[in-house]
């Protein structure tokens, strides 16, 4: 299985500057904790006590992931994932 | 330094007065790697709140894939600052994720008035650091 996960600026120096790479995962829960083996603390910088950051964005297929079950949503071959930070501030 | 339009300024300037009392928000874009302050898109700030922004997450996605569309970058992120001054707050600074943006910070506050703050940082790894701001007219 293989899901296209692409990478924001501020987390490329986790994936040696790679804009775009490959995980696998039946949820987004099993797609980072395959992205994390294969690019070690980028699991941290997504989760915060078991759960998606508030202000880290993940699509899947270009849908909001809080919309489609956050870390209980499935994913499948051929899906896209686009993580970005908030553009957020106070 | 931030090569920035009259124009740009003015427009941004009128849009934190015209969301007043909330904090408003926007981006610059401009053709990859060129640096320049091309494009001014002014944002939705989703918190409409008089001390938070965030870009719509939908409004986001979209943003980033229009910049990839037209082979641009994110050269400017700006939001208001309705009651503070025009610096980056603890907040601005913790979600500052965008390493290679100018940020762009301008104040409201009564207390200046009619005058405005109009000001720029790059914030990297958590550090500020400002930077001048030249104006093209």
């Amino acid at each position: 299985m293989s899901i296209e996960v692409r990478i924001p600026t501020i987390l490329r120096p986790y994936t040696k500057d790679q804009k775009s790479v490959q995980a696998e995962g039946t949820n987004l829960s099993s797609l980072i904790a395959d992205l994390d083996n294969s690019y070690p603390g980028l699991a941290e910088r997504l989760l915060e006590d078991g759960a998606l950051r508030r202000f880290i964005n993940v699509y899947v297929n270009d849908e909001d992931a809080r919309f489609l079950g956050s870390l209980d949503t499935p994913v499948k071959d051929g899906d896209s994932v686009t993580i970005l930070p908030a553009v957020a501030g106070g | 330094m931030l090569e920035i339009s009259r124009e740009f300024v003015d427009a941004i300037v009128e849009q934190s007065r015209r969301e007043y009392p909330d904090e408003c928000c926007g981006a610059i874009l401009g053709p990859i790697g060129s640096g320049k302050a091309a494009r001014l898109k002014p944002m939705v700030n989703a918190a409409h709140s008089p001390t938070f922004y965030e870009f719509e997450p939908k409004d986001l996605l979209a943003l980033y894939r229009e910049v990839d569309d037209n082979d641009e970058e994110i050269v400017v992120i700006y939001h208001s600052h309705t009651e503070t001054q025009a610096y980056p707050s603890r907040t601005d600074i913790a979600y500052a994720g965008e390493p290679g943006a100018h940020y762009v910070l301008v104040s409201s506050r009564e207390e200046i008035a009619p005058a405005i703050e109009f000001r720029s940082f790059r914030i990297i790894d958590g550090e500020v650091g400002e930077e001048e701001v030249s104006i093209t007219e």
